[in-house]
């Protein structure tokens, strides 16, 4: 198609501004006679043989590859079943970049994985060297029936589903129509009005309101003792020097270390709402007038249930008393009332009022002022 | 069969042109077809089951992601169905007893005991559960790979985008039942995943305390949310993805597979393998590849440790705990959502900063995902059917959309990892969260635009690439001592590809009044599409079409240095004609 095959070629091009030239990011130029639009398409290109389908040898080459590659599955499938019986569960074995590993798992799983590749890999195989390589062309129809198909189906639902007459019994249309609307009803009440019970104030309650907290419960306060976790033991103010921190829990939720006993019925639903985070600050480095008041000598106690979505604050920066939760990185600046200094979380720890009692073991004064961990829409 | 039969009916005669066996059916062809003429007198499933043998599929490594999604899924119901031989999905306490000596005596729920008996007492347990997680996270990338595939190459298009949607749904599904299966084990790490899923739903707003109270049977974390996660993820879940999942590779095979543009390949026809034996060879060896590939990784890379974490108390945690992969992204926007989102008003809370990353990306994610073809026809107004599917570069526009979408993705799943990155990195946590904050905003445009900018420099490369000819290497002199070289002007078979899609152009904005004056009720919505079709159409580059292509050769090529004179084919056959 050079200039001597289309000796016309510069009529047949609208001229842009470019002079003659067709630039090569100019989209279109319209041909006006001649040339067609597009391209056609050029027609699948000429076969090639490949070397199993020419030469018998090769062809031979192949099959005992693929032979082989099956072999190579039969002896994973039967050593497979030899480890099976040989390997004790507890036996462990060095993998030089793996390190010390299960012998099961991975003398099991590795036999496994030869019996499984070498039939993968030798079907494939198989199918590129040996298998017909032909390719065959199949003919796409549209996906829409055909107009008198599709008339069909609008007649039948109008005509013989009309027959039905539902559309002249109006009576008929509405009750039924209520009662396919209802019938489900009783199935997603029975689900729904049974999953469990609702909240009520227990959201809001924690066990240092003085004791089960759950739905439906409506503890008294009396001043609770901070118990060490998981020592279950009473917290001498003397004994929490400053930048010490202990996890806490009120007293009478955690069993009885040596016999078990005793402790909240709902252990974990307990524990999840009333984790107290103690810290000992000097006081000069309190700037809240409240947490000071709250506290007693600089220690001060704090939920250890985030205000985000409700994971442990369990990072407790000693230099900075920033305390950080691992689950979205909220920080809380202890020196400020535990106020977000970064990430996620809108509110601050809620403060626990802490005092000491005669014997000087650190009590609760009062319980949470609010609810502890993540937000909900009518906690206020 | 019609040559045994003693007067063989008009219908059941060899049609013209067809040629008789040549030699009578062979022992074993007899006998498979008495069994296959067994089961066919009782069902008529040798028409069906021919058509499908004899049908064809087009290959292309891309193809097989899908592929891999499905095989992942097997696996996953295989090695589930095993694990709920052992596995008790019971909160109730126990004390634990077995061989793994640092936690005997611990004081734990029946799920995690059953989860450590799996791992250390069932002989072949721990591989079996190994391959059960690496399945899943293989499944859930394969999906999410075989998504951008088929969005990249325009597959979802007419008549395709139902199947599109279905895809959207089974994704969402996929990681829903990954998150439910990652709960099971009622570690700490899992436990505290589901302690951060009891803080998301009780941010609902409105309903929030309810909903948690209803979903875990009462306070967190209660006896019931295991006994439930384990019927969602082994029973409720499993049953609406298989379906879907059946909907969906049967959609495949009803409208054929689509195929990349190639010499012979048109929108009419599906050019490829039979199923048999050729591709059930291929894609039944894939499975084996597969589930091969998945025991190799099992066998040797460990995969959620659970007992090295203890059993769950909602009291301590794990610095770095983090979500399986494809659960990342949520959790990044959980981090990076700023605190001022939580609002306060008539003693009501209403938490955006939770409800927008937790409750509400997720279903949007997955509904704008499935709303876009329906958005690019809207766009384009084309009523056709493709089969043919496009070359990334050739819909600039929409690569640039997907890399968008990527890139915002990517941010806010490499946000979950931000705690991690600050430690191995030694940067700050508060400077990377920044980083992603801002680069959610500021990352995706950037993307779209190197992506549609290259897109376009690719396509104009493939027009020049036709434009210029091949370069043939015979520089040719002429008798009044000029050179040239040589270029071929006939379109080459491989260049087919770069010329094969269609020109595009914006739609043209009709008159706003009709021809009396009167204002078209449907002027605005159109103004909306023209300004969309500008957006998508407006620097398009087409491929070169034949009067270009001819233009060029006449007229040379203004970067060439060496222009071929008027006349130089005939100067060259003289040349050659007198060489010989």
């Amino acid at each position: 198609m050079n200039d001597q095959d289309t000796p016309t070629t510069g009529t047949e091009v609208a001229r842009g501004d470019h002079g003659d030239a067709v630039r090569l990011d100019d989209g279109h130029v319209v041909g006006t006679g001649g040339l067609p639009d597009r391209f056609t398409n050029p027609g699948l290109p000429a076969h090639h043989h490949r070397m199993a389908d020419v030469d018998e040898a090769a062809a031979r080459r192949a099959e005992k590859q693929v032979a082989t590659l099956f072999g190579i599955s039969i002896v994973g499938t039967l050593a497979f079943i030899v480890l099976y019986f040989l390997l004790d569960v507890e036996q462990t074995v060095f993998i030089p970049g793996v390190g010390y590993t299960s012998a099961t798992n991975a003398g099991l799983g590795v036999c496994l994985a030869l019996s499984m590749l070498g039939i993968g890999l030798g079907a494939v195989h198989w199918a590129k060297t040996l298998m017909p390589d032909h390719e065959v062309v199949e003919e796409r129809h549209p996906m829409r029936a055909s107009d008198a198909e599709r008339a069909e189906v609008v007649r039948v639902i109008t005509e013989e589903g009309g027959s039905s007459q539902v559309m002249r019994r109006p009576l008929i249309k509405y009750t039924l129509g209520g009662a396919l609307g209802l019938f489900a009803v009783p199935l997603v009440l029975q689900v729904g009005g049974s999953l469990g019970e609702m909240p009520k104030k227990s959201l809001s309650l924690t066990w240092w309101n003085g004791g089960p907290s759950g739905p439906g419960e409506e503890p008294t306060f009396s001043p609770m003792r901070l118990m060490k976790d998981p020592e279950n033991v009473p917290i001498k103010a003397a004994d929490v020097t400053i930048g010490s921190v202990y996890h806490v829990m009120p007293e009478g939720l955690l069993p009885d270390e040596e016999t078990g006993e005793g402790g909240a019925e709902h252990l974990l639903e307990e524990k999840a709402k009333a984790a107290v985070l103690l810290m000992r600050l000097d006081p000069a480095q309190i700037k809240s007038q409240k947490e000071l008041d709250w506290g007693y000598e600089g220690i001060v106690a704090y939920s250890k249930i985030c205000t985000h979505v409700g994971c442990p604050v369990g990072l407790y920066e000693q230099q900075t008393h920033h305390l950080l939760c691992p689950c979205h990185q909220s920080t809380f600046d202890v020196t400020q009332d535990c106020k977000v200094i970064f990430g996620p979380a809108k509110r601050p720890l809620p403060q626990l009022k802490i005092t000491v009692d005669d014997e000087g073991y650190l009590v609760s004064a009062q319980p949470f002022r609010e609810a502890v961990g993540p937000s909900f829409w009518e906690r206020g | 069969m019609s040559t045994t039969a003693p007067d063989p009916r008009p219908a059941d005669a060899l049609r013209e042109g067809d040629s008789a066996p040549a030699t009578p059916p062979s022992a074993g062809a007899r006998s498979i077809g008495g069994f296959a003429g067994w089961v066919d007198d009782r069902t008529g499933a040798a028409k069906p089951v021919g058509y499908l043998m004899k049908k064809v599929f087009p290959d292309h490594w891309s193809f097989m992601l899908g592929e891999i999604a499905m095989y992942s899924m097997i696996i996953c119901l295989v090695t589930g169905a095993f694990l709920t031989f052992w596995y008790v999905p019971s909160a109730g306490h126990t004390v634990y007893d077995g061989s793994y000596v640092p936690l005997r005596g611990v004081e734990m729920s029946e799920a995690y005991a059953s989860t450590l008996h799996i791992s250390f007492d069932i002989k072949g347990g721990l591989i079996i559960r190994q391959i059960h997680h690496w399945a899943a996270l293989m499944f859930t990338v394969a999906v999410v790979v075989h998504m951008f595939r088929v969005f990249f190459t325009g597959a979802f298009r007419k008549p395709r985008e139902l199947n599109w949607v279905i895809g959207s749904v089974l994704a969402l599904l996929a990681i829903i039942e990954g998150f439910a299966g990652y709960s099971l084990p009622d570690d700490l790490l899992s436990g505290t995943g589901i302690r951060a899923m009891a803080g998301f739903v009780q941010t609902a707003p409105v309903i929030g305390s309810y909903l948690v109270y209803g979903i875990f049977g009462g306070p967190f974390p209660g006896e019931m949310i295991i006994p439930r996660l384990y019927s969602a993820h082994v029973l409720l879940i499993p049953a609406v993805l298989v379906g879907l999942f059946t909907a969906h590779i049967g959609l495949v095979a009803l409208q054929k597979h689509t195929q990349f543009p190639g010499p012979g390949r048109t929108n009419d026809n599906v050019v490829g393998y039979p199923v048999m034996p050729v591709y059930a060879a291929k894609a039944g060896g894939f499975f084996f590849i597969v589930f091969g590939v998945i025991a190799l990784i099992s066998a040797l890379v460990q995969i959620n440790p659970i007992w090295g974490y203890g059993p769950y108390d909602p009291s301590p945690v794990t610095a770095g705990s983090q979500p399986d992969w494809y659960m990342g992204f949520a959790d990044g926007a959980l981090r990076l959502l700023p605190g001022w989102l939580e609002f306060t008003f008539f003693g009501f809370t209403l938490s955006l900063n939770i409800a927008l990353g937790a409750l509400v990306l997720l279903p949007l994610v997955y509904m704008v995902l499935g709303v876009y073809p329906f958005v690019e026809r809207f766009v384009t107004g084309d009523d056709r059917e493709h089969h043919l599917l496009d070359r990334p570069r050739n819909a600039p526009v929409r690569t640039g959309i997907g890399m968008a979408g990527i890139t915002a993705y990517t941010v806010f799943m490499f946000a979950a990892g931000n705690d991690i990155m600050a430690i191995k990195l030694g940067m700050s946590i508060n400077d990377i969260t920044w980083f992603f904050r801002i680069g959610l905003f500021v990352l995706p445009p950037i993307v779209f635009w190197v992506t549609k900018r290259t897109c376009l420099a690719l396509q104009r490369r493939d027009r020049d690439q036709v434009l210029h000819g091949r370069e043939s290497g015979t520089i040719i002199r002429t008798p009044d001592g000029r050179f040239f070289e040589r270029h071929d002007t006939e379109l080459p078979e491989d260049q087919w590809i770069l010329v094969q899609h269609e020109a595009v152009h914006p739609l043209e904005l009709e008159a706003e009044t009709d021809e009396h004056g009167v204002a078209r009720p449907a002027a605005r919505k159109d103004r909306f599409r023209a300004a969309l079709s500008r957006f998508y159409f407006a620097d398009a580059v087409n491929p070169v079409t034949p009067a270009e292509l001819a233009a060029a050769h006449h007229h040379g090529h203004e970067t060439e240095a060496i222009e071929a004179p008027a006349g130089a084919a005939e100067i060259e056959s003289a040349e050659t004609a007198g060489r010989h």
